[in-house]
């Protein structure tokens, strides 16, 4: 196995006021799924930036070998207000995979039509994103963050306002590009539910890694991911 | 009226300008920076000055000094994300005071001021036309080439930057766009309102539109109408063609908020 990521001794604090994560060490391998829970202001989204990239640490080093990362934010919108398609949506998230200039290759198109039906939303490729429920909107982001064929594929809290049945899908999906394309996941979330059956290891983030290993050596205490300890 | 050597001239020029702002526009406008454009217009007053006093084109000049202050804006917001709206007002004045400065130190505040601010249909020369025909092309055919990457950052800025897509340039060849755009619209639209034919005529099509790309492509297309319509406005009733202009297009704005509400 070869590493994914490794973070060395992270410390992170936004601005001036005391750290939200202290002494963080994590290894990922390639092909991992990592689950990643803990309570509300844990520091999990602020760990994830930190492995995206989005945030540089305090003090610590974290080093990435995989090349294409693909992250959805946690609670994701679009930053525009004029109308944009669930494909155009999409289509962004494939633009760090083509040539910069002129427009997109038949390839391209193919791999864009892909994502959007490994989410199930064929028949609303061309619907306005506005127009789609809360759920189907979480969904056609994750299709966007699958566009550029990451190697390293970061979710925050992707099945937030997804029915059971969609998460089951996602669930499924994740499952399907972890075994055939070896993806590399890194999935942060409350609940387990549906990626219950595979998870092997969750990480539980509370300012700092209070535990890394599979589900089964879990502290009772800890067996509700979503539960806060004081 | 297109017997008129001025009036081909003031139209050619019209055709790029609206093409070009709402184009430009676009990207501002989806970014939440409509105010950039207002901002570098300020800038491009200082420009306009610099050109009286040194006695240069001041079609360049205006361009120099107004892709100087857009990259200033851009570099200041990039890296103080809250202090956006502080970075503006600092270029916003600092461009018009110096524009008020240097134009009194040239000795030339009674000049032809006011077509700069608002617009003329009796100032574009051929050589304008020239410049503004070329860098307006150039600048559609980058926007053309490069639509793709500039919307992706669009849409999702982190996400464009996690993906590894060149975000700051992208964001700084917007700019750059934006300042181009004023330095050519100026003569037919006015400092003062070269940012509002950059902006209404996107939100007029943001009305209507049912994709990214048909709100860009309706956006050029009223942008086209307003400075057609404003400039024959301008002509018959004697007015400066950037107020016939925008008020054009502010129409389109409140027709396309009319047909939007009821089409509910
Ligand atoms: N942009 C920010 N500026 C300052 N503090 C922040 C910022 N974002 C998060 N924090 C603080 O950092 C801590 C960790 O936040 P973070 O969002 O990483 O938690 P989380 O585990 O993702 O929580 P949740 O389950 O609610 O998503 C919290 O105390 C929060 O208040
Ligand atoms: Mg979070």
């Amino acid at each position: 196995m070869s590493l994914a990521l490794r973070l060395q001794d992270v410390t992170f604090a936004y601005g001036h006021t005391p750290a939200v994560l202290r002494n963080v060490d994590l290894d990922v391998q390639r092909g991992e799924f990592v689950a990643i829970a803990g309570p509300n202001g844990g520091g999990k989204t602020t760990l994830v930036r930190l492995i995206v990239g989005l945030e540089h640490p305090t003090s610590g080093r974290i080093e990435l070998s995989v090349d294409k990362v693909g992250y959805l934010p946690q609670r994701a919108q679009a930053g525009i207000d004029a109308p944009l398609t669930v494909r155009e949506l999409v289509t962004a998230g494939r633009a760090s995979r083509t040539r910069l200039i002129g427009p997109l290759g038949g390839a391209d198109r193919q791999a864009v039509r892909d994502a959007i039906d490994r989410v199930g939303l064929t028949p609303q490729g061309d619907r306005r994103l506005s127009t789609l429920s809360g759920g189907q909107q979480q969904r056609a982001f994750i299709a966007k963050a699958l566009a550029g064929d990451p190697e390293l594929l970061v979710l925050d809290e992707p099945t937030t306002g997804v029915d059971v049945e969609a998460q089951e899908a996602i669930a499924a999906l994740l499952q399907r590009l972890r075994s055939e394309l070896a993806m590399t996941i890194l999935y942060v979330s409350h609940e387990f539910g549906a990626v219950e059956q595979f998870v092997e290891r969750i990480v539980l983030v509370r300012g700092e890694i209070v535990f890394d290993g599979p589900p089964s050596a879990l502290p009772g205490v800890w067996h509700d991911p979503s539960h806060s300890h004081a | 009226m297109l017997d008129l050597e001025f009036m081909r001239l003031a139209f050619g020029a019209g055709i790029v300008v609206g093409l070009l702002a709402p184009a430009v526009g676009f990207f501002l406008v989806q970014r939440r920076l409509s105010l950039v454009g207002d901002g570098i217009g300020h800038v491009a007053f200082a420009g306009v000055a610099l050109g009286y006093l040194l006695d240069l084109p001041l079609v360049l000049t205006a361009l120099a000094v107004s892709v100087a202050g857009g990259l200033s804006i851009e570099w200041i917001r990039a890296r103080r994300r809250n202090a956006g709206d502080q970075a503006l007002a600092l270029i916003f004045y600092t461009g018009i005071a110096g524009g008020v400065v240097l134009v009194s130190a040239a000795g030339a505040l009674n000049v032809n001021l006011f077509q700069f601010l608002f617009g003329s249909i009796l100032t574009v020369t051929r050589g304008d036309l020239a410049v503004i025909a070329a860098l307006g092309a150039g600048a559609l055919v980058v926007i053309a080439l490069l639509y793709r990457p500039l919307v992706a950052v669009v849409v999702d800025e982190e996400g464009a930057r996690v993906a590894g897509l060149p975000v700051g340039a992208l964001n700084s060849l917007t700019v750059v766009l934006a300042a181009v755009t004023i330095a050519l619209s100026m003569r037919i639209v006015g400092i003062l309102l070269i940012a509002a034919l950059m902006v209404l005529p996107v939100i007029a099509a943001s009305r209507i539109a049912w994709s990214m790309r048909s709100t860009m492509l309706l956006g050029m297309g009223i942008g086209l109408g307003s400075v057609f319509a404003g400039i024959t406005i301008a002509y018959y009733a004697d007015l400066p063609p950037g107020g016939t202009t925008v008020l054009v297009a502010a129409v389109t704005v409140l027709l396309a908020e009319t047909w939007s509400v009821l089409r509910r």
